[in-house]
């Protein structure tokens, strides 16, 4: 868009040593680079994000619409199946987030330790991060089959009754959040791997010094020198996790009922439907959801680092 | 020897914490991955237990050729589109942001902070489906593979451009300088002397984008639907339906999506590991 409008008086032939005259400098780095991925940005990513705003509003059939007011964002906030689908986004995100920063660091301390098999255990947690995530789902909707799944058949063996992990309305959505974490967990922990990495080894070697324990060098060094790797793996996941949708799909289909629906489960389901205009508003919704947490999320985050 | 080693005050290694570890590793990680291979390769009947079991007998090669053959042939015309799609969107990606991300590093201009800003929009925002879908059919690109592939790289630039733009600012600006005394244009210096000096950074964007665009599943089915136009995680999508009952062809399927990332992994894994990375370090 405005990126492209690149000044013709850019391209002026002249020597890269000729003085600077009224910014008719020739420069070797044209505007011009940006054309192809700035139309292909835009018509396929700003023009639609734009369009959504409007369309929003209407009843949509892709040929007709017709301007109807909020009232898409009322259904969406008065019917119990697209509420649900909404709070389950939060918790969803907020739940997997926060397990993957918790795991994340846990591992990465684990697997920088002097342990036998390091390379092999890095490798493996690494591994799910590369898979499908379909056949991911997939995979523990067999696993987590109630009765004949071989995690109910484990937990049976230890005398525990295992739920029905993926058909009880109480543990569907957190199931799904648990495969999330498994399959996402080798991501946060090579972050945070890279993080450790790069704290000056002197650091230790003072604190060890001073007679610090390894819990003490942990909480005074690691932790708050690996504030960026933090930063990096709350982002990535919570943008993730507001915006997943595919593992949820894969499993439930956002079964039992609409128990484990999500925005982008009912953006799908009502795309579906042909609600058109319904879909575009829970895209609508998504958006700012996401804006409203990441952007002051990451300004919060980024401004503490300074000060330290 | 890593700094976080002499967190562990005690010297030598732990071996119990070690056993542990691997014990661990081994039934969360492993059996899972193991599952997948024993019950691809059993008979139909066994298969349906759901359980963790040998073989009673081993049926690679007709599981194999009956999941191939299913709905004619799909799994081989699946293939054959996720990897035009995965070629030609991870080809697009590399040249457009690479171009993008060199002036991006290199000019400073007052457009600068509302670039980084929708590079930045494009990591973060959710895209807006059937709007996307009605711009696409308005250019008569939607249903077909031309269409997906521009989504793709459209989807995939911002990630690939602040890669970019960070690797750019590691080459030193007097090679540009001698280049244009040399009597290089624009086009010149970025294909002849710049684009080769990327080579690291482009294998780690070919890498990590190709293992995206093969395994994603949201947009083909969005941009791509039909069974004609199948990409492979939309067979795994479409079977599962089909084969409720057939878990053995079912396991074959996801065995077989599998492999072209783990082959990635194994020749990769550097690459991979670095271009994940990059933001815990990004300035």
């Amino acid at each position: 868009m405005t990126v492209t409008s690149a000044r013709p008086q850019d391209r002026v032939d002249s020597t890269p040593a000729a003085p600077a005259g009224g910014g008719k400098v020739y420069t070797p780095y044209s505007f011009w680079f940006y054309l192809p991925t700035a139309v292909l940005y835009s018509v396929l990513f700003l023009v639609p994000t734009f369009a959504s705003f409007y369309y929003s509003l209407t009843r949509w059939s892709l040929f007709e619409s017709k301007f109807i007011g909020f009232d898409n964002f009322v259904t969406f906030f008065q019917e119990p199946a697209l509420v649900k689908g909404f709070t389950n986004t939060l918790i969803y995100a907020v739940v997997t987030s926060g397990s993957k920063v918790v795991l994340g660091l846990l591992l990465a301390v684990l697997l920088t330790s002097r342990i036998v098999g390091r390379g092999y255990l890095r490798s493996v947690v690494f591994f799910p991060v590369l898979v499908s995530t379909v056949g991911v789902g997939l995979l523990f909707q067999v696993l987590m089959n109630p009765e004949r799944g071989i995690i109910n058949g484990a937990l049976g063996v230890l005398g525990i009754q295992g739920p029905g992990w993926l058909t009880d309305p109480k543990w569907a959505l957190m199931s799904i959040a648990a495969v999330d974490v498994w399959k996402g967990v080798g991501l946060a922990t090579l972050i945070y791997i890279a993080g450790i990495v790069s704290i000056p080894r002197e650091y230790m070697e003072a604190a060890r010094v001073d007679g610090a324990g390894s819990w003490e060098s942990f909480r005074r060094i690691v932790l708050p020198l690996c504030k960026p790797a933090t930063v990096t793996v709350i982002i990535l996941s919570l943008i993730g996790g507001l915006r997943s949708f595919e593992l949820i799909w894969a499993m439930t289909r956002g079964g039992p009922g609409f128990t484990s629906d999500v925005i982008s489960s009912v953006i799908y389901k009502q795309y579906q439907a042909g609600f058109y205009g319904l879909s575009t508003a829970g895209n609508v919704i998504l958006f700012v959801v996401v804006t409203a947490i990441i952007l002051p999320l990451s300004w919060f985050l980024n401004r503490k680092e300074v000060d330290m | 020897m890593s700094t976080a080693e002499l967190v562990n005050h005690r010297p030598g290694r732990s071996y119990v914490l070690s056993a542990v570890a691997i014990v661990s590793s081994i039934v969360v990680f492993i059996i899972p991955f193991a599952f997948i291979v024993l019950t691809a390769v059993k008979d139909r009947q066994q298969s349906a237990d759901l359980d963790f079991s040998w073989p009673h007998q081993f049926q690679f090669v007709q599981n194999f050729v009956d999941v191939v053959k299913a709905r004619d042939y799909m799994l081989v015309i699946a293939f054959i589109n996720s990897t035009i799609l995965t070629v030609a969107s991870v080809a697009g990606m590399v040249v457009l942001a690479a171009m993008a991300g060199f002036v991006l590093q290199r000019r400073k201009s007052k457009w600068n902070g509302f670039i980084n800003f929708l590079v930045l929009s494009g990591l973060i925002i959710p895209p807006a489906v059937v709007p996307t879908i009605w711009v696409l059919q308005k250019l008569g690109l939607f249903k077909t593979m031309p269409g997906l592939i521009l989504i793709e790289i459209a989807f995939g630039l911002s990630f690939c451009i602040l890669l970019f733009r960070a690797f750019v600012a590691t080459i030193p600006r007097e090679l540009d300088e001698a280049a244009i005394i040399d009597g290089a244009g624009p086009l010149r210096l970025f294909f002849r002397v710049i684009f080769p000096l990327l080579r690291s950074v482009i294998i780690t964007v070919v890498v990590v984008q190709s293992v995206n665009v093969f395994n994603d599943f949201v947009n083909p089915l969005y941009f791509l639907p039909g069974d004609k136009n199948a990409t492979v995680q939309l067979t795994l999508y479409n079977f599962s339906g089909q084969f409720s009952t057939q878990y053995n062809l079912l396991f074959m399927d996801i065995l077989l999506i599998t492999i072209p990332p783990l082959i990635m992994f194994l020749f990769f894994n550097r690459q991979i590991v670095a271009g994940m990375t990059s933001g815990a370090v990004k300035g």
